[in-house]
Protein backbone atom coordinates (compact mmCIF):
# COMPACT_ATOMS: atom_id res chain seq x y z
CA UNK A 1 0.00 0.00 0.00
CA UNK A 2 1.27 3.70 -0.58
CA UNK A 3 1.90 6.03 2.12
CA UNK A 4 -1.19 7.53 1.21
CA UNK A 5 -3.51 4.22 1.44
CA UNK A 6 -2.09 3.81 4.91
CA UNK A 7 -2.58 6.79 6.30
CA UNK A 8 -6.23 6.87 4.74
CA UNK A 9 -7.00 3.17 6.44
CA UNK A 10 -5.37 4.74 9.77
CA UNK A 11 -7.41 7.59 10.12
CA UNK A 12 -10.86 5.05 8.94
CA UNK A 13 -9.74 3.04 11.81
CA UNK A 14 -9.68 5.65 14.21
CA UNK A 15 -12.74 7.11 13.79
CA UNK A 16 -14.61 3.98 14.05
CA UNK A 17 -12.95 2.78 17.34
CA UNK A 18 -13.41 6.88 18.43
CA UNK A 19 -17.07 6.55 17.49
CA UNK A 20 -17.25 3.14 19.56
CA UNK A 21 -15.45 4.27 22.45
CA UNK A 22 -18.04 7.42 23.21
CA UNK A 23 -20.89 5.58 22.61
CA UNK A 24 -19.68 2.70 25.18
CA UNK A 25 -18.74 6.03 27.20
CA UNK A 26 -21.95 7.61 27.57
CA UNK A 27 -23.47 4.11 27.66
CA UNK A 28 -21.47 2.99 30.79
CA UNK A 29 -22.37 6.20 32.63
CA UNK A 30 -26.00 5.94 31.74
CA UNK A 31 -27.01 2.47 31.78
CA UNK A 32 -29.00 1.35 35.28
CA UNK A 33 -27.44 -2.02 35.05
CA UNK A 34 -24.33 -2.51 36.69
CA UNK A 35 -22.92 -5.24 34.72
CA UNK A 36 -23.51 -3.87 31.84
CA UNK A 37 -21.95 -0.83 32.66
CA UNK A 38 -18.89 -3.33 33.38
CA UNK A 39 -19.27 -4.69 29.96
CA UNK A 40 -19.57 -1.39 28.55
CA UNK A 41 -15.75 -0.70 30.50
CA UNK A 42 -14.41 -3.51 28.63
CA UNK A 43 -15.60 -1.71 25.11
CA UNK A 44 -13.55 1.30 26.19
CA UNK A 45 -10.69 -0.27 27.41
CA UNK A 46 -10.82 -2.45 24.42
CA UNK A 47 -11.10 0.67 22.06
CA UNK A 48 -8.15 2.30 23.86
CA UNK A 49 -6.06 -1.13 23.59
CA UNK A 50 -6.90 -0.94 19.73
CA UNK A 51 -5.82 2.97 19.42
CA UNK A 52 -2.32 1.94 20.87
CA UNK A 53 -1.94 -0.61 18.57
CA UNK A 54 -2.83 1.60 15.66
CA UNK A 55 0.16 3.59 16.75
CA UNK A 56 1.73 0.62 17.04
CA UNK A 57 2.75 0.70 20.39
CA UNK A 58 2.34 -2.86 20.99
CA UNK A 59 3.65 -3.75 23.99
CA UNK A 60 1.63 -0.80 25.81
CA UNK A 61 -1.40 -2.40 23.48
CA UNK A 62 -1.38 -5.68 24.71
CA UNK A 63 -0.48 -4.46 28.55
CA UNK A 64 -4.06 -2.69 28.53
CA UNK A 65 -5.65 -5.64 26.88
CA UNK A 66 -3.83 -7.78 29.71
CA UNK A 67 -3.89 -5.73 32.90
CA UNK A 68 -7.39 -4.08 32.05
CA UNK A 69 -9.66 -6.68 30.59
CA UNK A 70 -7.98 -9.66 32.09
CA UNK A 71 -7.54 -8.37 35.96
CA UNK A 72 -9.51 -4.81 36.16
CA UNK A 73 -12.31 -6.18 34.64
CA UNK A 74 -12.72 -9.28 36.89
CA UNK A 75 -11.74 -7.36 39.96
CA UNK A 76 -15.17 -4.99 38.95
CA UNK A 77 -17.37 -8.15 38.28
CA UNK A 78 -16.24 -9.60 42.26
CA UNK A 79 -16.98 -6.20 43.30
CA UNK A 80 -20.53 -6.18 42.09
CA UNK A 81 -21.05 -9.58 43.66
CA UNK A 82 -19.63 -9.20 46.91
CA UNK A 83 -20.96 -6.33 47.57
CA UNK A 84 -24.41 -7.87 46.44
CA UNK A 85 -25.29 -5.59 43.78
CA UNK A 86 -28.71 -6.60 41.82
CA UNK A 87 -27.99 -8.08 38.79
CA UNK A 88 -30.22 -6.57 36.29
CA UNK A 89 -32.00 -3.07 36.24
CA UNK A 90 -31.60 -1.00 39.09
CA UNK A 91 -33.28 1.86 41.00
CA UNK A 92 -31.05 4.71 42.81
CA UNK A 93 -27.71 4.19 40.78
CA UNK A 94 -28.21 7.48 39.79
CA UNK A 95 -28.61 11.21 41.78
CA UNK A 96 -32.10 12.59 41.16
CA UNK A 97 -30.62 15.66 40.03
CA UNK A 98 -28.41 14.97 37.13
CA UNK A 99 -28.19 18.72 35.29
CA UNK A 100 -25.06 19.84 38.15
CA UNK A 101 -23.13 16.98 36.87
CA UNK A 102 -24.23 17.82 33.01
CA UNK A 103 -22.98 21.66 33.21
CA UNK A 104 -19.63 20.08 35.05
CA UNK A 105 -18.63 17.81 32.50
CA UNK A 106 -19.36 20.36 29.67
CA UNK A 107 -17.35 22.89 31.30
CA UNK A 108 -14.80 20.55 31.52
CA UNK A 109 -15.02 19.13 28.01
CA UNK A 110 -15.20 22.57 26.65
CA UNK A 111 -12.28 24.24 28.44
CA UNK A 112 -10.15 20.98 27.60
CA UNK A 113 -10.86 21.04 24.34
CA UNK A 114 -9.97 24.92 23.73
CA UNK A 115 -6.67 24.36 25.20
CA UNK A 116 -5.33 21.61 23.23
CA UNK A 117 -6.64 22.89 19.84
CA UNK A 118 -5.55 26.55 20.37
CA UNK A 119 -2.40 24.81 21.66
CA UNK A 120 -1.59 22.26 19.06
CA UNK A 121 -3.51 23.40 16.39
CA UNK A 122 -2.68 21.39 13.24
CA UNK A 123 0.86 19.40 14.60
CA UNK A 124 0.83 15.99 12.24
CA UNK A 125 2.27 12.97 13.92
CA UNK A 126 5.02 11.61 11.94
CA UNK A 127 3.80 8.72 9.18
CA UNK A 128 5.75 6.12 10.79
CA UNK A 129 5.06 6.09 14.69
CA UNK A 130 5.89 2.28 15.22
CA UNK A 131 8.38 1.37 18.05
CA UNK A 132 9.61 -1.20 19.44
CA UNK A 133 9.18 -3.66 22.83
CA UNK A 134 13.00 -3.30 23.27
CA UNK A 135 13.20 0.16 22.89
CA UNK A 136 10.26 0.85 25.49
CA UNK A 137 12.36 -1.16 27.92
CA UNK A 138 15.55 0.61 27.34
CA UNK A 139 13.87 3.41 28.69
CA UNK A 140 12.27 2.03 31.52
CA UNK A 141 15.61 0.58 33.09
CA UNK A 142 17.85 3.79 32.03
CA UNK A 143 15.83 7.06 31.95
CA UNK A 144 12.59 6.09 34.07
CA UNK A 145 14.34 4.20 36.36
CA UNK A 146 13.35 5.67 39.75
CA UNK A 147 9.95 6.43 38.58
CA UNK A 148 9.83 2.56 37.72
CA UNK A 149 10.46 1.93 41.18
CA UNK A 150 8.66 3.82 42.84
CA UNK A 151 5.55 2.69 41.11
CA UNK A 152 6.71 -0.90 41.87
CA UNK A 153 6.78 0.26 46.17
CA UNK A 154 2.93 1.77 45.28
CA UNK A 155 1.86 -1.38 43.82
CA UNK A 156 3.48 -3.48 46.67
CA UNK A 157 1.80 -0.53 49.69
CA UNK A 158 -1.70 -1.06 47.30
CA UNK A 159 -1.66 -4.63 47.68
CA UNK A 160 -0.92 -4.79 51.24
CA UNK A 161 -3.00 -1.38 51.59
CA UNK A 162 -6.32 -3.20 49.99
CA UNK A 163 -5.74 -6.55 51.95
CA UNK A 164 -5.29 -4.83 55.19
CA UNK A 165 -8.45 -2.97 55.10
CA UNK A 166 -10.64 -5.79 53.33
CA UNK A 167 -9.61 -8.67 55.70
CA UNK A 168 -12.33 -9.43 58.40
CA UNK A 169 -11.14 -9.30 62.37
CA UNK B 1 -2.80 11.94 11.48
CA UNK B 2 -3.22 14.95 13.46
CA UNK B 3 -2.45 15.07 17.22
CA UNK B 4 -5.34 16.91 17.97
CA UNK B 5 -7.68 13.34 16.88
CA UNK B 6 -5.85 11.93 20.23
CA UNK B 7 -6.16 15.47 22.40
CA UNK B 8 -9.87 16.10 21.49
CA UNK B 9 -11.13 12.29 22.05
CA UNK B 10 -9.25 12.34 25.70
CA UNK B 11 -10.91 15.41 26.56
CA UNK B 12 -13.96 14.12 25.27
CA UNK B 13 -13.99 10.50 27.38
CA UNK B 14 -12.23 12.50 30.19
CA UNK B 15 -15.51 14.66 30.34
CA UNK B 16 -17.91 11.68 30.07
CA UNK B 17 -16.07 10.09 33.13
CA UNK B 18 -16.56 13.43 35.02
CA UNK B 19 -19.99 13.20 34.72
CA UNK B 20 -20.48 9.70 35.64
CA UNK B 21 -18.18 10.37 39.08
CA UNK B 22 -20.95 13.24 39.89
CA UNK B 23 -23.86 11.76 39.05
CA UNK B 24 -23.76 8.27 39.58
CA UNK B 25 -24.48 6.60 43.66
CA UNK B 26 -23.57 3.34 43.94
CA UNK B 27 -19.74 2.78 44.29
CA UNK B 28 -19.15 0.57 41.74
CA UNK B 29 -20.31 2.62 39.18
CA UNK B 30 -18.15 5.61 40.59
CA UNK B 31 -15.20 3.81 40.59
CA UNK B 32 -15.78 2.69 36.82
CA UNK B 33 -16.16 6.11 35.93
CA UNK B 34 -12.83 6.70 37.50
CA UNK B 35 -11.38 4.11 36.11
CA UNK B 36 -12.71 5.64 32.54
CA UNK B 37 -10.69 8.76 33.54
CA UNK B 38 -7.65 7.35 34.19
CA UNK B 39 -7.53 5.38 31.17
CA UNK B 40 -8.36 7.95 28.67
CA UNK B 41 -4.54 9.05 29.90
CA UNK B 42 -3.94 7.52 26.48
CA UNK B 43 -3.77 10.95 25.16
CA UNK B 44 -0.49 11.39 26.79
CA UNK B 45 0.86 8.94 24.37
CA UNK B 46 2.09 10.87 21.47
CA UNK B 47 4.30 8.49 19.66
CA UNK B 48 6.92 8.85 21.62
CA UNK B 49 8.73 5.97 23.92
CA UNK B 50 8.07 8.62 27.43
CA UNK B 51 4.81 8.68 26.43
CA UNK B 52 4.05 5.00 25.86
CA UNK B 53 6.51 4.59 29.59
CA UNK B 54 4.11 7.37 30.88
CA UNK B 55 0.80 5.46 29.91
CA UNK B 56 2.54 2.04 31.14
CA UNK B 57 2.92 4.33 34.52
CA UNK B 58 -0.81 5.19 34.72
CA UNK B 59 -2.03 1.63 34.09
CA UNK B 60 -0.16 0.70 36.85
CA UNK B 61 -1.44 3.26 39.04
CA UNK B 62 -5.22 2.79 37.81
CA UNK B 63 -4.65 -1.07 38.90
CA UNK B 64 -3.78 0.01 42.41
CA UNK B 65 -6.14 2.73 42.56
CA UNK B 66 -9.03 0.08 41.80
CA UNK B 67 -7.64 -2.32 44.68
CA UNK B 68 -7.82 -0.28 47.26
CA UNK B 69 -10.90 1.88 46.08
CA UNK B 70 -13.54 -1.92 46.11
CA UNK B 71 -11.39 -2.41 49.21
CA UNK B 72 -13.02 0.47 50.62
CA UNK B 73 -16.46 -0.72 49.01
CA UNK B 74 -16.20 -4.08 50.57
CA UNK B 75 -15.73 -2.42 53.88
CA UNK B 76 -18.50 0.16 53.43
CA UNK B 77 -20.97 -2.89 52.62
CA UNK B 78 -19.95 -4.70 55.30
CA UNK B 79 -20.35 -2.26 57.82
CA UNK B 80 -23.94 -0.63 56.63
CA UNK B 81 -24.82 -3.22 53.76
CA UNK B 82 -25.15 -0.70 50.78
CA UNK B 83 -22.87 0.84 48.69
CA UNK B 84 -24.81 3.90 48.18
CA UNK B 85 -22.73 6.70 48.12
CA UNK B 86 -25.11 9.40 49.07
CA UNK B 87 -25.75 7.01 52.25
CA UNK B 88 -21.94 7.20 53.60
CA UNK B 89 -22.33 11.28 54.69
CA UNK B 90 -20.68 10.17 58.62
CA UNK B 91 -18.14 13.33 57.33
CA UNK B 92 -20.64 15.22 56.70
CA UNK B 93 -20.64 18.81 58.15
Amino acid sequence: MTVLGVLVAQNIAFGVIAAIMVFAALRLVTTRNVVHAALFLVVVLGGVAGLFLLMGAEFVGITQILVYIGAVVVLFLFGIMLTRTRIGDEEGTDHPKRLPAVLAAALVATITIYAVVTGFGDVELPADTRTTTAEVADSIFSTYIIPFEAVSVLLLAALIGAIAIARRD
Amino acid sequence: MLLNQFLILSAVLFAIGVYGVLARRNGVLVLMSIELILNVAFGSYVSSISGEVFALFIITVAAAEVGVGLAILLLLYRNRQSVDLSEADLMKG
